[in-house]
């Protein structure tokens, strides 16, 4: 395998799971700051709805999604079956409700004489929320990390949304699965081996910026 | 957190793995029968062939086979490693290599048709009226039509590659933008195909079991253009051998019943059972066993 097309693999890998994970969050943790902000009936029904989609299976979302964007199926007209895209609408997906639940858990687990300090200095509203979330920071990053560690290491959707198509829709997980099932057994454990750095690599970054906000 | 619910989940849980642990690992009912490791191209299997005809040697021999079904490409490697008994497989090129380098030690040819290639009705590069596969090529080439490509070192991979080749031309060259390179399966390859109106080079067996995108399907389904029984064209011909592996090489490998399922199935006996096998109303395989 050329040094470019591993590049541009790695490189695509990078894009998709660092854009569904960005998107993940820019709506995840106002979502779950929201959430955990506030009591409100239902709550424990919701949460335990959201926790049940932890355990949503990738390859499932991605058959689903690929029913939905076929072009005989409703979606179709987007023509987003087989584009990098799709494949960051399938891990978006996929993350958003890690996103969602762990930060609620984090905003939820700030201290209540924190809640009720902002709440007698006046803080309301956007205020409040923007304490808790100051409160709750490490927890959230907690929350982008996991995100990212999903996104970045799962198979069965980009594969099956994305058709591993060289040069268009091939990241390092789909690779892995091709170059094994065409018996290039070095191959795979090398490009296993560039996945597993990038992705220790992007998580020592982020423990970096965890420890620092201590 | 009340511990006793959470205790008694994980107790079930437990012996749940318990006893899915013991089914596996118990000792079998009837006494040990031969086991035979077939690694096999995906074609045989998914076209009903293996159902169809594997029943006879399993009783008649007392063994099981099990079929470990892959592209031709996987299909030697694991067996370059020891991780099956016998081959049966359609890459020509790629079992001569795998008999010279010494991991193989017979080749005998078990049975053929015809690839074909399929794509939309419409069929824009004009693959209906070309005299042969390579022509085809050509003309899909010249139109920078989609072509999607198995691209996985698979038998059928291999023989568009040599298709390619036969024309001067070498697909690592041409752009993703009509040319797409999957690395997957025949039947993720067709849907791809499929999905994105263009064309494909598959086996005849694999399309015809997916008629949901066949010339039948609502949204304008791929069409067999080209080869298959209907059309054959002599560059589209597709050989499956049966390969025995080398046993001084790899001890642990069971030759004997390795040799009894080459020999049964290039019997005549299997041969007759080969040619009455149709899917969907199709004959799919030509038995044509020759002993070397």
């Amino acid at each position: 395998m050329a040094e470019t097309v591993l590049l541009d693999i790695a490189l695509l890998s990078l894009l998709v799971s660092g854009s569904a994970t960005a998107l993940s969050t820019a709506v995840g943790v106002p979502l779950g700051s929201w959430l955990g902000g506030r009591e409100f009936r239902g709550r424990r029904v919701l949460r335990a709805l959201l926790h049940a989609l932890y355990g949503l299976p990738p390859v499932l979302l991605g058959l689903l999604l690929y029913l939905m964007l076929s072009r005989t199926g409703p979606l179709g007209a987007l023509s987003w079956l087989y584009t990098p895209q799709g494949m960051v609408l399938a891990q978006f997906l996929l993350t958003l409700p890690f996103v969602v639940g762990l930060t609620w858990n984090a905003v939820g687990s700030v201290d209540r004489s924190v809640r009720d300090t902002a709440r007698t200095l006046g803080a309301e509203g956007r205020q409040h929320l923007w304490a808790l979330v100051r409160e709750a920071r490490l927890g959230i990053l907690g929350a982008v990390m996991v995100a990212f560690g999903r996104a970045i290491s799962e198979v069965g959707a980009v594969i099956l949304v994305g058709g591993n198509i060289q040069g268009e829709t091939e990241v390092l997980t789909t690779a892995i699965v091709k170059e094994t099932g065409q018996g290039d057994f070095a191959v795979a454990v090398g490009l296993g081996l560039i996945l597993l750095s990038l992705s220790m690599f992007v998580f020592a970054a982020l423990t970096l910026v965890q420890e620092r906000e201590r | 957190m009340r511990p006793a619910p959470l205790t008694a989940a994980l107790a079930a849980l437990v012996c749940a793995a318990a006893l899915v642990a013991a089914g596996c690992l118990g000792p079998p009912a009837a006494p040990a029968p031969g086991r035979l490791v077939l690694q096999s191209t995906t074609s045989v299997r998914d076209s009903g062939l293996l159902d169809h005809i594997l029943p006879d040697f399993e009783a008649a021999h007392n063994a099981e086979v099990a079929v470990v079904a892959v592209g031709s490409g996987q299909a030697l490697e694991n067996a370059r490693r020891g991780d099956g008994d016998v081959l049966l497989v359609h890459s020509p090129e790629a079992e001569r290599a795998f008999l010279e380098d010494g991991s193989g030690v017979s080749r005998w040819q078990v049975m053929y048709n015809f690839y074909a290639i399929v794509g939309p009705d419409a069929d824009p590069a004009g693959v209906r009226g070309a005299p042969t596969a390579a022509d085809a090529l050509q003309r899909i080439l010249d139109n920078r039509s989609v072509f999607v490509s198995r691209g996985d070192h698979s038998g059928t991979h291999a023989k568009e590659l040599s298709l390619w080749s036969s024309i001067s031309q070498d697909p690592s060259s041409f752009p993703a933008s009509w040319y797409k390179s999957v690395g997957r399966g025949m039947a993720d390859t067709l849907r791809t195909a499929f999905e994105l109106e263009g064309y494909a080079l598959t086996d005849e067996g694999t399309y015809w079991s997916l008629p949901d995108i066949g010339p039948g399907a609502a949204a304008g389904g791929l069409h067999l253009l080209l080869g298959g029984l209907a059309h054959p064209a002599d560059d589209l011909r597709n050989v499956y051998s049966v390969v025995q592996l080398n046993h001084t090489r790899l001890p642990g490998i069971n030759w004997r019943l390795a040799e009894d399922f080459a020999l049964w199935i290039t019997s005549p006996e299997t041969a007759a059972k080969i040619g009455n096998y149709s899917s969907a109303g199709h004959p799919l395989f030509f038995p044509d066993p020759r002993r070397a």
